[in-house]
Parts: structure tokens; sequence; C-alpha cells
């Protein structure tokens, strides 16, 4: 516990809620921009079993904003330096590996064995297989999008039972824009991530109020934000 | 008559009354976007039928998919 004390100190969250942290599991799915600091803080913050899901190896672009690789990691796997990275952050973490990434045949398999999904990754039809599976199983998902200067974040299927489909009604006919490198500065996913870790920590500590039914929408380029119903 | 969308001011032109009708003068699809007033969503369904006011803040929320 002393390795939480930061957290165990705040009034309201103490070492009753660290030890559902502790208790407690959620699979991270894409490892890249978002999944990173999400990753690094859920396995800091001391959740107990946490999957990593992948199947993208290092490459150079991703070093602007992937700060959980280093040049000496580049055409590796993504989760095995990930999960070299993390184990050596805490010894406590249980890791569970997914190389072959998420897909229609193994989706329902994977997340049943988790309290929530992290949405990190970076394909509309990813995020509609999250959506349809989450919804099935009764599990909570935080979702994290970017793009350039902007950011979106919220939580999903939680208790006002919200899906994707509540926010672009449209999400069936999203398709993947076929080529298109999507562009923003490092620290855009990096703020959106780390804002879906603190919901993370809320879902699974009982800890605060999630974005649940809101979307917040952060504007970098001017830093304004909206917090939206829907 | 004004309107801000997205935080920036818009002089809504003559015969945009309705959010479609709006959003169309702005060259904003339909498709591939989620539009909020006054930060609430309204359902695509409703656009054809929702009258703008004067000083109604918009939102237009772009699917994105990176991560």
């Amino acid at each position: 516990m002393e390795r939480y004390l930061r957290q165990t100190m705040i009034e309201g969250f103490g070492t009753q809620a660290q030890q559902r942290l502790l208790d407690s599991s959620a699979l991270i799915i894409g490892l890249g921009g978002l999944g990173a600091p999400v990753a690094t803080y859920l396995v800091s913050s001391g959740v107990g079993r946490i999957g990593l899901c992948d199947k993208d190896t290092v490459s150079l672009t991703n070093l602007q904003r992937q700060i959980l690789y280093t040049e000496n990691d580049l055409d590796l796997p993504k989760i095995q330096c990930a999960h070299k990275r993390l184990s050596a952050l805490s010894s406590h973490t249980v890791f569970d590996l997914y190389p072959d990434g998420i897909s229609d045949e193994n989706a329902d398999q994977i997340i049943a064995g988790y309290d929530i999904v992290l949405d990190c990754t970076d394909k509309f039809a990813t995020r509609r297989l999250i959506d349809r599976t989450c919804t099935r199983l009764g599990k909570p998902w935080v979702h994290g999008c970017i793009d350039q200067f902007y950011g979106y974040l919220t939580v999903f299927n939680y208790r006002n039972k919200k899906h994707y489909a509540d926010l672009h009604p449209d999400a069936e006919s999203l398709a993947d824009p076929a080529g298109r490198i999507i562009g923003t500065v490092g620290p855009v996913p990096g703020v959106i991530g780390s804002l879906q870790a603190i919901e993370a920590i809320k879902l699974l500590s009982g800890v605060g109020e999630c974005l649940d039914g809101r979307l917040l929408m952060l504007d970098f380029a001017t830093m304004t934000a909206n917090n939206i119903e829907f | 008559m004004k309107v801000e969308i997205n935080h920036k001011e818009v002089v809504v032109p003559d015969g945009c009354d309705t959010l479609v009708a709006l959003l169309q003068s702005q060259g904003i699809s339909e498709k591939g976007h989620a539009v909020a007033v006054n930060n609430r969503v309204v359902p695509k369904a409703q656009w054809a039928g929702y009258a703008i006011a004067d000083g109604m803040q918009i939102t237009v929320i772009k699917a994105v998919c990176g991560g």
C-alpha cells in the first residue's frame, strides 16, 4: 500500500478504494498514443490485472507521441516492448497479452474477462466491435479519440447505458479512411489518454463521477472545452 | 441573427431558420457529424424541424477515429 500513499491519503479514496483497484481488471485495446499513458497510469495506480491488446510493431513516426517506446524498440512488437516497460514499473501487476489484437472471433472471449475496457484504438471498425461486445456483455468502456488538435472523451455503457450509436447514429456507416494518416501533436493523445486513465480509476475504485452520458470535447488549438450531454 | 458554432460567431444567412439549413449553409455535412445545441445533442431526426434562435451555442462534433 505504501507506494500508493499519494492517492490513499486523499479524503474519500483511502485504502478501501485502493483495494478495489488492486482487485480490479482492465483491458487496454491499442497501445499507441492513447494506450501509452493509459497503460502507464493504470499500472502505476495499482489496477491488479491488465490486458494489453495490440498487433502492431514500433515505427519511427510512433516515437513522437507513443511514450512507452524508445529507439531501441524500432520494429519490435509494441506489446512486447510495453510489457517489458510496464513490468519494470510494477512487479505486482498481472499482465495478459493479446498480440493478435481484437477481432470478431476473439472479442467476446477476451472482453468477458475484464471489469472495464479502455478504447485506445485508431479505427471506427474496432470501436463498433467494442461497442457491440461491451453492450452484449454489460461492460463499461472508456472511449477516447483524437484528431490533429482536438480530442474527445466519454464513458459508454455505464449506468446511463449510452452507446456509441447514441452519439453517432450513423456509426455503422463511418468508414476508416483508407491510407489517411491522422496528424496530431504528441501531448494531444497524451492528455486524452491521461483523462481516460482518470475515468478508469474512478470506475474501478468507485470514487468520483464519470463522464456517463456526457462527452468532453477538448480543442487544444484554442484551449476550449465543451461538456456535452447525449 | 447570430449564433456560435464551435465557439466562433456566425451570422445566420437569411432563410436559414432550421438547424439543417444552417449546417448546409456552412458546408457541414450531415454524415459523420453529431450536433449539440447549448451543450445537449440534438438527435439527427430533429434537425430539419429544429428552429434556430439568436445566441444559440452550436457544437458540431465530427466523428474521429485517431488514437
